[in-house]
C-alpha cells in the first residue's frame, strides 16, 4: 500500500465513543427499488429553494429536470424515476425546525424510463473550468457530507482563491453511520475519480483522502483504486476515530494542521473539503451523465431489524426505505436523521430521503436521559470542546440571555457537535439550549438590522420633508421679492397666472 | 408510524453528579480508617453530626425554596460536604461547634448563594472559618496520635460520645491528658520561642515528615487522590498548583535559612495540605475552571497557605486561603480564558 502518512494536527477535546458501526457494514449495498410515489423537496440544499419547472399532471422521466435552481446560492433537481406529477405541496421533511416544506410528488410508473443521458465527458479537460462549474451546477449536486452546500457554487468560490490541497473527507466520525465507508469500498474508483475532476476544476495539484484508521477495507480498496489510476497527486490520510474529526474545519485542522479562522471558510488555509460522496456524485454526472438522483444511505440503530446501507432514490420516504431492509423491530422509539449526535428527529416516516439524508437511525428508548441538574462547573465540556470553548460559561450566559458575553465567549464559533452534552455529569442539553441562543441572537441581529433600515427611511424621509420646505419657503421669498420688485404689474401677472391655473386645472391644490 | 420528538444528541450521558459524589466519598475511605486508628473516633461521630446537619440544612432549604428535597439528597454534594467539614475538624469537637459550621455551610454560603453550583465559597471551609474565628478554642483538641508509649490512652467511643455531647470528659480524664497542640501549632510555637525547626522536629511527635499519624492520614488521602485522578474525576491542575505554591516559596525558605523555617515535606505532610489539595480546593463549584485557571487558583491557595503557616496567627490557615481564592475566581476565570480554535492568540474578544 502505497499510501504515505503525514502528521496529524492538533484537536482539541474530542470523544472517543462507541461507533456501533459493525452493525451496518456487513451486508454490500443495496439498491432499493423504485418506490409507488416520490416525494421531492425543492430544498434540499443550503441557500434559495429551487423553482418548479414541471406542472402537476405532467409526465417526467428519470434524470428530467423538475425545479431550476433560483439563486446565487441554490441546486436544481431532477426526477428519480419516470412517472406523473401528482402534486406540488407541502409535505413532512425532516429539517431543523421541522414541519412541513414544498415537495413535488411523482406516482411512479415503474418503468423507470430514463431521459436521454446528456453525452459522458470524456476527457472531462476538454472543458474549460467556468464551463465544468455550470456542468456541476446542472447535475444538483451539493455536498452530501450533511451540509448540502452547492457543490458549483463552493468550487467557484473557492477556485478564486489561492488553493493549497483538495480534501476528500471519508470521516465518519459519528457512531453508526457506515454510508461513506460502503461508498470507498464498493466505488472507490469512482471516489478518485472524482476527485480528479475536482481537482481539474480547482486547478490544485494536491488531494488528500482522510479516512479514519478503523476503516482497513476501506483503506485497502482506496489503496488498489489508486495503484490503478497510477495518480500521484492523491495521498490517503488517516485519521484517529475521535468525533468529530470529520466535521469540515476539524478536518481541515487534523490533516493540515491549520486552524480554519473563526467565522472562515477552509479556503483561508488553501483547503477545499469535499466528501467522498460528493465526489463520486460529481464522477457519475460528469462520466456517466447521471444527475444526483440518489444516494447511499445507512439505515440503523436497535430499532431496524436488518441494518445495512442502501442505494436509494431521493424522494424515497423513509417508510418505503425501512420496508425494504426488513421493517421494524419491536423497540421503535426516535426516528433520526442523520447520525446520533448531530441528527433531527422526526415525528413520521412519511419524511423524504433528501441528497442531506446519510443515515436513517431508529433508537429504541434504551438510552436513559436523566434529568436536568445545576451545573457543577466540573469543566468537562469545556475538555470535550473540539473549539476550545467554555460551555459551563456559556451556559451561565445563554441563562442570563447576556448577548456581549455570549459572543465573547465564543458562541458562534460553537460547531453544535453534542460533546459537551455527553460529558455533563449534570445532564443539560447545552447543545440544544446553544442552539436555541444561536437562534435567538440570529433574530436580534435580524431585528436590529431591520431597526437600521427603518430608521434611515425615517430620516431619509424627514430629510426630503425638509428639504421640500425649505425649497417652497425660497420659492415664496423669490416670488415675494419679485413681488416687491416689480411693484404692481407684477402683482398682476402673478395673480393673472394662477387664476389661470385655476381655470386650467381645478384639481390641482 | 409515530415517533418521539428530542433534540440531538441521541446517546446518554454517562457520568452523573451522584456518581461523582460518590466517587469522592469512597476516595475518602482509607483516610477515614487511618484517622480512627491514629485518633480514635471522634471522626466518625463529626461526620455523623455534620452529616445530620447538613443533610437537614439542605432539605430545610430546598423545601423553602420550593424545590425537590430528593433531588437535592440524591445527588451526595451534602455529604461531601459533611465528610470534609469532618476531616478539617479536630476528634474531640463539642456538637453544637460541628453543627454550627455545617449549617452555616450549608444554608449560608450554599443556598444563600443559589445551591448546588452557584456557591462562591466552598460551603464546608466557609462553615469551618466561622466556627474557627468564632470558637477557636474549641478547636484545639486533636488526641494525642496512637504511639507506644506506655502512658497513652487511646480515647473510645463512649468517652468521644460524652465529650462530644456533653463538652466534658469522664472524670478518670483530663482534656489535657489526652490531646495535644497538633504538629503546626508545636513548630509555629517552637519556632517562634527560638527553636530551630531540628530541635522542634527532634520530638517522637513530629514523626518522621508530617507528624506523627498525620503524616499516615496525608498520606492515604494523597492515595484516594491519586484514585480520583485516574477516574477523571478531578484533574491534576489544581493539586499540582497547590503542590507548586507550597512548596516552591518553602523550599526556597528552607534552603537559605534552614534552621527557622520547616522543611518543604513537613509542610506537605502535615495539616490539611493533602485534603486541600485533592479533595477541597477540586471543588468543581467553587474553583476556576478553565485548566491555567485551576493551576493558578491551585497555586494561589499554596501560597497563601504558606504566608499564614509563617506569617499568620493560624498554624494552619488552608482554610482561609481557599476562601480568599474563591473570591479571585471570577478574575482568574475572566483573565485565563482559553484561546477559541480560529481566533488569533493575541486577540482577546472585547469584554467588559
Amino acid at each position: 500500500m502505497s499510501a504515505p502518512t503525514f502528521d496529524l494536527g492538533y484537536l482539541h477535546g474530542g470523544l472517543r465513543m462507541p461507533r456501533r458501526k459493525d452493525k451496518s457494514n456487513k451486508l454490500p449495498i443495496q439498491h432499493v427499488p423504485v418506490p409507488q410515489q416520490l416525494i421531492i423537496p425543492i430544498t434540499q440544499h443550503v441557500g434559495d429553494a429551487a423553482h418548479p419547472v414541471v406542472g402537476i399532471g405532467e409526465r417526467v422521466l428519470k434524470g428530467q429536470l423538475i425545479a431550476e435552481s433560483d439563486g446565487a446560492i441554490s441546486a436544481p433537481i431532477h426526477a428519480a424515476s419516470s412517472g406523473k406529477v401528482i402534486a406540488i405541496e407541502p409535505w413532512p421533511v425532516s429539517r431543523r425546525l421541522g414541519g412541513n416544506a414544498p415537495c413535488i410528488v411523482i406516482e411512479c410508473d415503474g418503468a423507470d424510463r430514463a431521459i436521454e443521458l446528456s453525452e459522458p465527458i470524456t476527457p472531462y479537460e476538454s472543458l474549460s473550468q467556468d464551463i465544468l462549474f455550470q456542468k456541476i451546477l446542472q447535475g444538483g449536486i451539493v455536498g452530501l457530507g450533511g451540509a448540502v452546500f452547492p457543490t458549483a457554487q463552493k468550487l467557484m468560490h473557492a477556485s478564486i482563491t489561492p488553493l493549497e490541497h483538495l480534501v476528500l473527507n471519508g470521516i465518519e466520525c459519528e457512531p453508526y453511520i457506515t454510508c461513506d465507508d460502503m461508498l470507498m469500498r464498493e466505488q472507490a474508483n469512482e471516489v478518485l475519480g472524482g476527485a480528479q475532476i475536482l481537482m481539474y476544476a480547482l486547478g490544485v495539484e494536491h488531494c488528500f483522502v482522510a479516512v479514519e484508521s478503523d476503516k482497513p477495507e476501506a483503506i485497502q480498496a482506496l489503496a488498489d483504486a489508486m495503484t490503478e489510476l497510477q495518480d500521484h497527486r492523491i495521498a490517503i490520510k488517516q485519521i484517529p476515530s475521535i468525533y468529530p474529526s470529520g466535521a469540515e474545519d476539524q478536518t481541515v485542522q487534523l490533516v493540515t494542521n491549520k486552524e480554519v479562522p473563526s467565522g472562515g471558510l477552509p479556503t483561508d488555509v488553501g483547503c477545499v473539503v469535499q466528501n467522498v460522496g460528493t465526489a463520486a456524485a460529481v464522477y457519475r454526472w460528469i462520466c456517466k451523465g447521471e444527475p444526483l438522483i440518489s444516494r447511499v444511505t445507512t439505515v440503523t440503530g436497535d430499532g431496524i431489524a436488518t441494518p445495512m446501507n442502501v442505494f436509494a432514490r431521493i424522494g424515497t420516504t423513509v417508510a418505503d426505505i425501512v420496508n425494504f431492509v426488513g421493517g421494524y423491530t419491536e423497540k421503535v422509539h426516535h426516528l433520526v436523521i442523520g447520525g446520533p449526535m448531530m441528527g433531527r428527529s422526526v415525528t413520521t416516516d412519511k419524511v423524504p430521503l433528501v441528497k442531506a439524508t446519510n443515515c436513517i437511525l431508529v433508537l429504541s428508548d434504551e438510552e436513559q436521559f436523566g434529568n436536568e441538574q445545576p451545573c457543577i462547573r466540573c469543566g468537562d465540556c469545556a475538555s470535550a470542546c473540539p473549539v476550545q470553548l467554555q460551555p459551563q460559561q456559556l451556559f451561565w450566559y445563554a441563562c442570563a440571555d447576556n448577548e456581549e458575553k455570549l459572543r465573547s465567549y465564543g458562541l458562534m464559533d460553537c460547531i453544535e457537535c453534542g460533546c459537551c452534552d455527553l460529558v455533563c455529569p449534570s445532564h443539560i442539553p447545552l447543545t440544544a439550549d446553544f442552539r436555541m441562543a444561536k437562534a435567538r441572537m440570529r433574530e436580534l441581529a435580524d431585528e436590529v438590522a431591520r431597526a437600521e433600515r427603518a430608521r434611515l427611511r425615517y430620516e431619509f424621509h424627514t430629510q426630503r420633508l425638509d428639504r421640500e420646505q425649505l425649497l417652497r419657503a425660497q420659492q415664496l421669498e423669490a416670488q415675494k421679492q419679485a413681488a416687491s420688485e416689480g411693484g404692481s404689474k407684477a402683482i398682476r401677472d402673478i395673480l393673472e397666472r394662477t387664476s389661470k391655473k385655476h381655470d386650467q386645472d381645478p384639481g390641482e391644490e | 408510524m409515530e415517533f418521539v420528538r428530542r433534540d440531538a444528541p441521541f446517546i446518554a450521558p454517562r457520568a452523573n453528579v451522584a456518581s461523582i459524589m460518590r466517587q469522592v466519598l469512597y476516595a475518602l475511605i482509607p483516610a477515614t480508617l487511618a484517622h480512627v486508628w491514629f485518633f480514635g473516633p471522634g471522626i466518625v461521630l463529626n461526620m455523623l453530626i455534620a452529616g445530620l446537619f447538613c443533610l437537614g440544612g439542605e432539605a430545610a432549604m430546598m423545601r423553602a425554596r420550593g424545590k425537590s428535597v430528593a433531588v437535592a439528597l440524591g445527588d451526595f454534594s451534602a455529604v461531601v460536604t459533611a465528610i470534609i467539614l469532618a476531616f478539617a475538624l479536630p476528634p474531640l469537637t463539642p456538637w453544637w461547634v460541628t453543627a454550627t459550621a455545617a449549617l452555616f455551610g450549608i444554608v449560608v454560603a450554599k443556598h444563600l448563594y443559589g445551591g448546588l453550583g452557584y456557591n462562591i465559597f466552598n460551603p464546608a471551609m466557609a462553615g469551618y472559618v466561622v466556627v474557627l474565628v468564632s470558637f477557636p478554642t474549641h478547636l484545639n483538641f486533636w488526641t494525642v496520635p496512637r504511639i507506644g508509649d506506655l502512658d497513652y490512652h487511646y480515647v473510645n467511643l463512649l468517652e468521644t460520645l460524652q465529650y462530644t455531647l456533653t463538652g466534658n470528659l469522664p472524670d478518670y480524664l483530663t482534656i489535657d491528658a489526652v490531646s495535644r497542640a497538633s504538629p503546626l501549632d508545636a513548630v509555629k510555637a517552637g519556632l517562634s520561642t527560638m527553636h530551630t525547626f531540628a530541635e522542634v522536629h527532634a520530638n517522637p511527635m513530629m514523626g518522621h515528615f508530617g507528624g506523627r499519624g498525620w503524616e499516615w492520614i496525608s498520606n492515604f488521602i494523597l492515595l484516594g487522590g491519586i484514585w480520583l485522578l485516574m477516574k477523571k474525576i478531578i484533574r491534576w491542575h489544581i493539586p499540582l498548583g497547590v503542590f507548586a505554591g507550597l512548596l516552591v516559596p518553602a523550599t526556597f525558605m528552607y534552603v537559605v535559612e534552614s534552621g527557622t523555617h520547616a522543611s518543604p515535606d513537613f509542610y506537605l505532610f502535615s495539616g490539611g495540605t493533602m485534603l486541600c489539595a485533592f479533595f477541597v480546593a477540586t471543588d468543581p463549584v467553587s474553583a476556576a475552571t478553565s485548566p491555567r485557571g485551576r493551576f493558578v487558583f491551585g497555586a494561589g491557595i499554596g501560597l497563601l497557605t504558606y504566608a499564614i503557616r509563617l506569617w499568620g496567627s493560624y498554624a494552619d490557615g488552608i482554610a482561609f486561603a481557599v476562601i480568599l481564592m474563591n473570591m479571585s475566581v471570577p478574575a482568574i476565570d475572566y483573565l485565563t480564558r482559553p484561546r477559541i480554535v480560529g481566533h488569533s492568540k493575541h486577540e482577546k474578544a472585547p469584554d467588559r
